[in-house]
């Protein structure tokens, strides 16, 4: 399968033959991937499709059904605990939500992972956190607690924290849901420039096509339960695949069906409605 | 026919289901346990929440031990007057309160108070993805988050024990010596040669303690265990006042047994 990167060697995240799901349904099989070093590669596809669950994969917060993940030349499966740890500490999660914790400030938020896992001073804690926060144009909110950001400044924080360790893979769940336009375009060039700058590579779980094929270097998407297509944003943009298509354009009703399936659960629950109310 | 079938069904599945959460609940302790001696060489995280557990629960306790000190002088006076013996009131009043009262009430009231503020805290992290983030950030959350706020809570509770028992025994005395116009030496002297650090005091700490493991565990792994959603923590909360309170009266009772048995 084509990629994007041509090399295996040098790939910060790789997935091969993996299947993944919740007890016995499989979401996704037979997913192939491969993220260079530097890259920043999206992963798409719509609702429910099953992309948060491939991060949750490539974080080893879930047992594969199948296949097998490699992180930073690592695989996750064989890692023991503290052979995940290790790999966890080379790498940055933005959550959905943010997930900044609420008991802390701003800048104890992003100072977090320092305090865990280093014996920095405190002078160099205070300049590494204040430079990761100018990063994100919020150096002076650094004393605001997380309950006074809007969702855009906690999304930004969130990334700040992420990065702040430095990471050599950094992923990124949703980064452009619920964002104001502004926000959203800030966030976007934030991610791009942190791949650029500290030559991470970087993998987009999202559905937000125009922001995405803005600044990804590849492109996957994911659907019916594999990757239905892969390539660099333009060639995407080309495709005649009719999935491809409906996602990118937004149709309501195409291979992917409005309706949602009717279901024998669904049938023998609207006979019971209907048989109740005679 | 089918109706007692099922009923003895849920019978047993009820009954599984009780074993397994204890199973669950000593495994976390265990956890907790094992994960206690890299956490206790950071001080400074269990100091912190010794500071905010005991400031939820200081007012509440304070006050009601207030005003249990006031009924005791009340109800004591009454019955010890009528054997000639209200000089004694200040001896009742400080055992009732350092071997029973102290210990027990401070843990119902602080499972009402500090524990289910623990309780939504953990489940609000748990919904907020906090501890999924700590645990990608390789922080362990038992380590990090729940062991502290757990030594947190057993240190807290004897000193919040003492506190309501020292309040409680004021109460008494103002009500007694203020109210009532008992001697104010006899009060006094009869408590001091009537208490004994070890039978009494110690006994009484013990008991806090036992107790406060007890109520702060519950709290922490209801919160744990609850479904990432505005119900799951609400029925999380409710959980840890009923089962709480339950354990708290239940070991008194043991305790008590043993303790009088000895």
């Amino acid at each position: 399968m084509a990629s994007a990167s041509s090399s295996t060697a040098d790939a910060a995240l790789r997935f091969e033959g993996v299947a993944v799901g919740y007890g016995d349904r499989t979401l996704l099989s037979g997913v192939d991937l491969h993220v260079g070093h530097g890259k920043v590669v999206a992963i798409m596809g719509g609702s429910g499709s099953g992309k948060t669950t491939l991060l949750r994969a490539a974080t080893g917060q879930l047992r594969l059904k199948a296949g097998k993940v490699s992180v930073l030349g690592q695989d996750l499966g064989s890692s023991g605990s503290d052979g995940l740890f290790g790999l966890r500490k080379r790498m940055g999660v933005l959550f959905q939500q943010g997930a900044l914790f609420t008991d802390l400030d701003v800048f104890e938020n992003v100072a977090f992972p320092l305090r865990e896992h280093t014996k920095m001073s405190e002078t160099d804690i205070r300049e590494r956190v204040l430079g990761k926060l100018e990063g994100v144009g919020l150096r002076a909110a650094a004393h605001l607690k997380t309950a006074e950001l809007s969702g855009g400044m906690a999304r930004r924080v969130a990334l700040a924290r992420a990065v702040v360790m430095n990471p050599e893979l950094v992923l990124y769940d949703e980064p452009f849901a619920g964002l104001d336009p502004i926000s959203l375009g800030v966030t976007a060039q934030l991610i791009r420039k942190m791949a650029d700058e500290l030559g991470c590579a970087s993998v987009l779980i999202t559905h937000d096509v125009d922001e995405s094929f803005a600044i990804a270097d590849y492109v996957y998407l994911v659907g019916r339960g594999g990757v239905v297509a892969h390539g660099v944003p333009a060639d995407l943009s080309a495709s005649d695949d009719p999935y491809v298509k409906q996602f990118l354009r937004g149709e309501p009703d195409g291979p992917v069906a409005f309706q949602y399936p009717e279901t024998p659960d669904y049938l023998a629950w609207l006979a019971r409605q209907q048989g109740g109310r005679r | 026919m089918i109706g007692i079938v099922r009923a003895v069904g849920a019978v047993g599945r009820n009954t599984r289901e009780g074993i397994i959460t204890l199973g669950f609940f000593f495994r976390f302790l265990l956890a907790l346990l094992a994960r206690s001696g890299a956490a206790l060489r950071r001080p400074r995280l269990v100091f912190q929440q010794i500071h905010f557990i005991g400031n939820y629960s200081l007012v509440i306790i304070a006050v009601s031990g207030m005003f249990v000190g006031f009924v005791l002088g009340l109800q004591g006076y009454y019955t010890l007057n009528r054997y000639g013996a209200e000089e004694a009131l200040g001896l009742l009043v400080a055992l009732s309160l350092v071997r029973e009262l102290g210990p027990v009430v401070t843990a119902l009231l602080f499972a009402g108070r500090a524990g289910t503020s623990l309780t939504a805290e953990i489940g609000l992290m748990r919904a907020g993805e906090q501890l999924a983030a700590m645990e990608v950030m390789a922080v362990d959350p038992l380590r990090r988050v729940l062991v502290p706020r757990l030594w947190g809570g057993i240190i807290a509770m004897p000193l919040l024990a003492a506190v309501f028992s020292a309040v409680g025994v004021l109460g008494g005395w103002a009500v007694g010596v203020g109210m009532i116009g008992i001697d104010q030496g006899a009060f006094w002297s009869q408590m001091q040669n009537g208490v004994d650090v070890w039978a009494d005091v110690a006994n009484g700490v013990l008991k806090s303690v036992v107790f406060g493991v007890a109520v702060t565990l519950i709290s922490l792994f209801e919160g744990y265990r609850a479904s990432p959603t505005p119900e799951g923590v609400s029925r999380a909360t409710t959980r840890t006042v009923v089962a709480g309170s339950l354990a708290v009266l239940g070991l008194d009772f043991l305790m008590t047994a043993i303790m009088f048995g000895g």
